[in-house]
């Protein structure tokens, strides 16, 4: 008799507290559903907004906005080839320069370094990212420019001076230097990465190709890079779109000349810096979609690459054999 | 017993934590034989099995001492087992025997573990060198994941310098043979190495190792990630390669143990945290049927580990 009763009792507390717990969870789930939703809401507004602000330069331009090099706010005539142009460049660059050594800087900090050097240094490669850019761009400017100007023009001019790409007087604020200040900036990105990447490379792997007679270059060129190149690719694949979207520092230091360069030691302008540095008075039917435009094509760019570097980096980080 | 307490030789060749592998690249063909001692591998149908001989072996993780005070010596033509409970440092002792254990982060020894009478831990002794002599088998299959099945055989030749595309061929149909593998793989040579089974794998990282032309070959668990049909595999082609090889084998099941090794170590550690000691070596024979230490006879038959 006890017993049943306190076995009904019991049932009825679960049952209870069953209930509560259902409220919770439907609190919960409604919550979640609406910050999940607002997200993707905002996502889709931003581009959409994008896209529809650029309608009237699209309608007048059409294609031949990413062809034209004529950028006149006066006449209302816009093209985008300078701005494609050296976003490009500049990225590719970076990308160029950054590439090798992060991935340097990972195989040191993974391969060869203490493991205490590695933690500090680790963590001082990822605080380097946390920089704002505005910082590097003042550094670009006020210590890496007249640094460029003093030491390295002298002997550089005289090196390079006759390829076609280093022609013409150097400047210190350049194409040239906004992609090394660039490089600086996506340096952490290539290294941080690529150590995660390089980290996830099993030591079965490693100890697989040392036991049979390898040199320990031999084993990181032969086992451990070929494992991990779809991750290190993401990386550089991240750090070009990075490169390509950074604005501040960028607009600091290129100088913004609107117009096709034919040497990086000229100005130039690229589609993040255009933007910041005339949406104020953009006035007038045709430039602020001009913006727009030049906005979306960056966006879209941006997307595809940063799309294509996560996938290659999930792809390898998370492998089938992943885990140490 | 074979275990000889009263060597002279016990002097430490000193700390190896700093694994020169990068020196003497030139070096390394690893065909030429180490002079003398050749009286050692009498009766050695194979030509290139090699006796090892271990003295006063230590084994370290930066201030842990995991191996204490090993004598062994390993016979040439002959399976060696190493059997014991987990921790006794008898993977730890494998990994010596070839100088990976230095990899291991704060790995190192004291002692001498001499390949025919040669110091592997000689101060002028070149790591990679020694590994090219004394292959490795891995408890877990580790195949390169981006090389084709040929490729994986061959990795290691392709470290020594380059070799004629007939050459290499003809090798790796010999060292998949050899491995077993051969009759399963020979149509799809250019698929990728996990393409294939876990036992299949295993017997193609056997391939691989033995395409070196090691004179000794060291066996982690080889069989305990697979299923017993991939495990017998396994023990078959071991017995066919201890007539060309000297091999050495860890590993954790006893049936392995005393059907196919010709000599048996037993690994045993008294306490938690002291280290591992080789309680007692002989004929497989005699430490299955008639051990003369109490913990051997309970470890193999089943009553402790």
């Amino acid at each position: 008799m006890l017993n049943m009763l306190s076995a009904m009792l019991g049932r009825t507390t679960i049952v209870k507290e069953a209930r509560r717990g259902n409220v919770g969870d439907i609190i919960y789930r409604v919550l979640a559903y609406a910050f999940g939703l607002s997200f993707l809401f905002l996502t889709l507004w931003i581009i959409f907004e994008l896209a529809y602000q650029a309608i009237p330069a699209f309608q007048e331009f059409g294609f031949e906005f990413f062809w034209s090099t004529t950028w006149d706010p006066v006449a209302g005539q816009f093209g985008a080839l300078p701005a494609i142009q050296g976003t490009l460049v500049t990225a590719f660059i970076a990308m160029a320069l950054a590439g090798p050594i992060g991935i340097g800087i990972a195989a040191f900090l993974v391969e060869i370094a203490p493991r205490r050097v590695d933690r500090v240094v680790g963590f001082l490669v990822e605080m380097l990212a946390a920089i704002p850019s505005v910082v590097y761009g003042l550094w670009g400017i006020f210590v890496l420019a007249p640094f460029l100007r003093t030491y390295v023009e002298p002997w550089l001019i005289p090196a390079v001076g006759w390829l076609p790409f280093f022609s013409g007087p150097f400047r210190g604020y350049s194409v040239f230097t906004a992609s090394l200040v660039l490089t600086i900036m996506i340096l952490p990105t290539v290294a941080a990465i690529s150590r995660n990447v390089l980290r996830a490379v099993p030591m079965e792997q490693r100890e697989a190709m040392l036991a049979l007679g390898s040199t320990r270059w031999e084993m990181f060129s032969q086992a451990v890079l070929p494992y991990a190149k779809g991750g290190i690719i993401g990386a550089l694949a991240l750090a070009l779109g990075r490169a390509a979207g950074e604005t501040m520092a960028v607009t600091i230091i290129i100088g913004n000349a609107r117009r096709i360069f034919e040497s990086v030691f000229e100005q130039g302008v690229t589609m993040a810096s255009i933007i910041a540095a005339n949406f104020t008075d953009a006035s007038g039917a045709l430039y602020r979609p001009s913006l727009f435009l030049v906005g979306f094509t960056l966006f879209l760019i941006t997307f595809t690459i940063n799309v294509i570097a996560r996938l290659l980096i999930k792809a390898t980080s998370s492998g089938p054999e992943g885990g140490v | 017993m074979e275990r000889n307490k009263t060597r002279a030789d016990n002097q430490p060749s000193g700390s190896h934590e700093d694994p020169r592998l990068e020196s003497q690249p030139g070096n390394r063909d690893g065909q030429q034989k180490p002079a003398g001692a050749q009286g050692q591998t009498s009766g050695a149908s194979g030509a290139q099995a090699q006796s090892m001989e271990v003295q006063g072996l230590n084994c370290f993780y930066g201030g842990f001492k995991a191996v204490t005070d090993v004598d062994m010596t390993i016979r040439p033509n002959k399976i060696t087992a190493l059997i014991g409970p987990s921790g006794c440092g008898k993977s730890t002792f494998l990994r010596a025997l070839n100088r990976m254990h230095e990899v291991t982060r704060g790995g190192r020894i004291e002692g001498k573990v001499l390949l025919d009478g040669e110091d592997i831990y000689a101060p002028n002794v070149d790591p990679v060198q020694v590994r090219r002599k004394i292959g490795m088998v891995f408890q877990k299959p580790n195949p390169f994941p981006t090389m084709t099945i040929y490729d994986n055989v061959v990795a290691g030749l392709k470290l020594a310098g380059s070799h004629k595309k007939s050459e290499l061929d003809d090798i790796v149909e010999d060292k998949l043979r050899q491995a077993a593998l051969w009759d399963e793989v020979k149509d799809k040579l250019s698929a990728g190495g996990t393409d294939l089974s876990g036992g299949q794998q295993q017997r193609l990282c056997i391939a691989r190792t033995l395409a070196v032309e090691p004179e000794v070959i060291l066996l982690d668990e080889p069989a305990s990630a697979l299923d017993p049909m991939s495990s017998m595999k396994i023990e078959d082609a071991m017995q066919d390669l201890k007539k060309r090889y000297t091999l050495i084998i860890v590993t954790h099941n006893m049936q392995q143990a005393s059907r196919s090794s010709d000599y048996t170590g037993f690994f045993y550690i008294e306490a938690m945290g002291e280290p591992g000691q080789l309680w007692e070596f002989g004929e497989t024979e005699q430490i299955f049927s008639n051990p003369e230490r109490q913990q051997t006879e309970d470890y193999v038959t089943g009553k402790m580990g």
